[in-house]
């Protein structure tokens, strides 16, 4: 039997069947194992989509051999297996971190449910971004998201909890915005597939169900990526869930989200209905630059480094946003690489935090003074993922930063180009506040005997930090890519 | 089943009053409460309005499934309705689970009142973080 033709549905189906498997097993190694194994397997599949697609064009998938219009429809162009190989690699390397890290975390009798609900977001994050269906993106959407709340709630603290509930409400209000606009948008053009949908939009363009529609899926999309007045729920859920999915989901919840809102603005209601009906430009721009100052001041003072790193992710989504509000192809690859490069630096620093609350017990900025001498290794990675943040050249950030700021300027829009510059100084604020505390203060007495990191943790770990400094230098993969993307969202001009 | 009749505005437009109706009550609920059940009450409300939204324009009175024979000839649209069947799937899931967290909430704090769970964590700033 050929696979190679199924490997769109086996993507998402391998870690779906892995799920129940690790409930089945129980045994916390086996369950650990399976997951593992469905993780790299998924890695593997996407590396081979991506491939494929970059030598053969946009591969379509019929679910059920049903066609097009009436089934539903796994769609990969140079977007979403850009993203898949994205959500899968941090997932490959966050599953055997998770084993070491999750040990003082979280219950040993639950560790199993812990891989099941592992594996269930990661099918449901993979899902979003490769189906070609409006009410399958919500089913995954919801998939990934509960699955998320279970994760944050196993946190040790009791906080865990309520900050688990909280973005229950707000994850459930902005999945229900989505289906709204998705509701909306099936009963003007009577079909729920994207490419479809984009089709046969224009017929009915501009009537007040379809902006209504745009308004509930920018809102609801909005909730999910955290966009600045929308990200309440972010920095608690952050803090508070175990290191490990601090790590998986910084690095890619908030990603697939910015991805949705791509695919329904450029893909259905077509990138010249979104800017030209109404004043998204202007609102995403100030929106954008809203979470990039504000977010970035409040990370400055904040006092647990889990907090502060969650601040500057809602930071980041601005300059994310940013790329997007600027309705050009350069200002697109800018949002998609950034994308990614955030993506792997922010699974970085959790990860790298991760190895900190091992060793030192805890990631106050209290507690980690002096990490410089305790755990030299550990504390120069999250130098180098500051770095990453402030945008220095050498770093994946810088390369994003760069396009951002081309594509400011191809806008003749100097003023922003200086904005860009002043909130990378703030970021250089947040992450002086982690240098000082790291390095210029003498350790505490009472965090004498670091433990080791073990090896689980720290090769993963190692591995995702070096990603930060390659893709600093080697831009072959994230640009070409996304500069191929974004030429294709934006050649759907109408 | 909520019928629709497309003969008469306002009776036309009967079930979308409802439905908005439904969709702002429920979301006022989730906005303005304090108490963590009674929020998620609100949301199960709000979502439920959504099935409405989905379900009234779709059903025709008097229509039956898409059957091909000779003595049926008004369908209602299938699709809405296996839609919703899905997502209120996800919505007893998400009300489950929203309980069963208000439920851990309570062991743990003893509270299920959203105000005083924040008194309390403003009490706890930096500890238990760590232990």
């Amino acid at each position: 039997m050929n696979l190679v033709p199924h490997l769109p549905a086996l993507q998402v189906v391998v870690p779906l069947i892995a799920a129940p498997l690790t409930v089945l097993l129980r045994r916390r190694s086996v369950a650990f194992v399976v997951a593992l194994l469905a993780s790299w397997v998924a890695l593997a599949i996407s590396i081979a989509l991506w491939l494929q697609v970059a030598h053969s064009g946009t591969i379509t998938y019929a679910i059920g051999s049903w066609p097009a219009p009436w089934g539903i429809e796994y769609r990969v162009d140079r977007l979403n297996s850009f993203l898949l190989v994205l959500v899968s690699a941090i997932a490959a390397l966050v599953l055997p971190y998770s084993r070491a890290s999750i040990e003082a975390e979280v219950p040993p009798q639950q560790h199993y449910l812990f891989y099941t609900m592992f594996v269930l977001c990661l099918t449901g994050l993979l899902g979003i971004a490769i189906t070609g269906d409006a009410f399958n993106v919500f089913v995954f959407l919801e998939i990934s998201s509960l699955s998320a709340y279970v994760l944050i709630a196993l946190g040790r603290d009791r906080r865990a909890l309520f900050a688990a509930y909280q973005y229950l409400l707000m994850g459930s209000i902005g999945a229900t915005f989505l289906v709204i606009g998705i509701g909306l948008l099936y009963l003007m053009t009577g079909t729920l597939n994207l490419a479809d949908m984009g089709q046969r939009i224009s017929n009915v363009q501009g009537t007040r169900p379809v902006l209504a529609a745009l308004a509930f899926i920018t809102v609801g999309v909005s909730l999910k990526l955290a966009l600045f007045p929308l990200h309440q729920w972010l920095p608690n859920a952050y803090t508070f869930a175990p290191s490990a999915v601090s790590a998986f989901l910084a690095a890619t919840a908030t990603k697939v989200a910015v991805y949705v809102l791509l695919r329904f603005y450029f893909t259905v209601f077509g990138e010249s209905a979104v800017f030209a009906k109404l004043p998204m430009e202007q609102m995403m721009l100030v929106l954008a630059l809203a979470g990039m100052f504000a977010a970035s001041t409040i990370a400055i003072f904040q006092t647990d480094l889990k907090r502060l790193f969650a601040y500057s992710s809602v930071a980041q989504i601005g300059y994310i946003i940013l790329g997007l509000s600027f309705d050009s192809v350069s200002g697109l690859t800018a949002s998609i690489v950034h994308l990614f490069n955030h993506g792997i630096t922010k699974g970085a620093i959790y990860m790298l935090l991760g190895c900190v609350a091992v060793g030192m017990g805890g990631t106050s900025l209290a507690r980690v003074q002096g990490l410089g001498k305790r755990m030299p290794l550990t504390s120069f990675g999250i130098v180098i993922g500051g770095l990453s943040l402030m945008g220095v050249p050498g770093t994946a950030g810088f390369i994003s930063k760069w396009y951002l700021l081309l594509a400011a300027l191809e806008k003749g829009q100097w003023w922003l180009v200086f904005l860009i510059v002043l909130s990378s100084l703030l970021a250089a604020a947040y992450v002086w506040r982690f240098v000082e505390a790291a390095y210029f203060r003498e350790p505490r007495k009472d965090t004498a005997d670091v433990a080791a990191t073990p090896w689980l943790m720290s090769v993963p770990t190692a591995i995702l930090v070096i990603a930060i400094v390659y893709f600093g230098l080697d831009t072959s993969f994230t640009i070409g890519t996304a500069a191929d993307a974004a030429t294709a969202l934006m050649g759907g001009r109408r | 089943m909520i019928g629709t009749t497309t003969s008469m505005t306002l009776g036309g437009h009967f079930t979308y009053f409802i439905t908005v109706f439904l969709m702002v009550a429920g979301l006022f609920i989730v906005i303005s409460r304090s108490n963590l059940i009674k929020k998620l009450v609100g949301l199960g409300i709000f979502q439920t309005s959504v099935y409405l939204l989905y379900i009234a324009p779709a059903k025709l009175i008097g229509g039956t499934a898409p059957i091909l024979s000779d003595t049926f000839t008004v369908y209602s649209n299938p699709l809405p309705h296996v839609l919703i069947l899905t997502a209120i799937v996800v919505g007893v899931a998400t009300l489950a689970l929203g309980l069963a967290l208000v439920v851990r909430i309570r062991e743990s704090y003893d509270s299920i009142e959203e105000d005083e769970i924040l008194e309390l964590d403003s009490h706890t700033q930096d500890h238990g973080k760590t232990t």
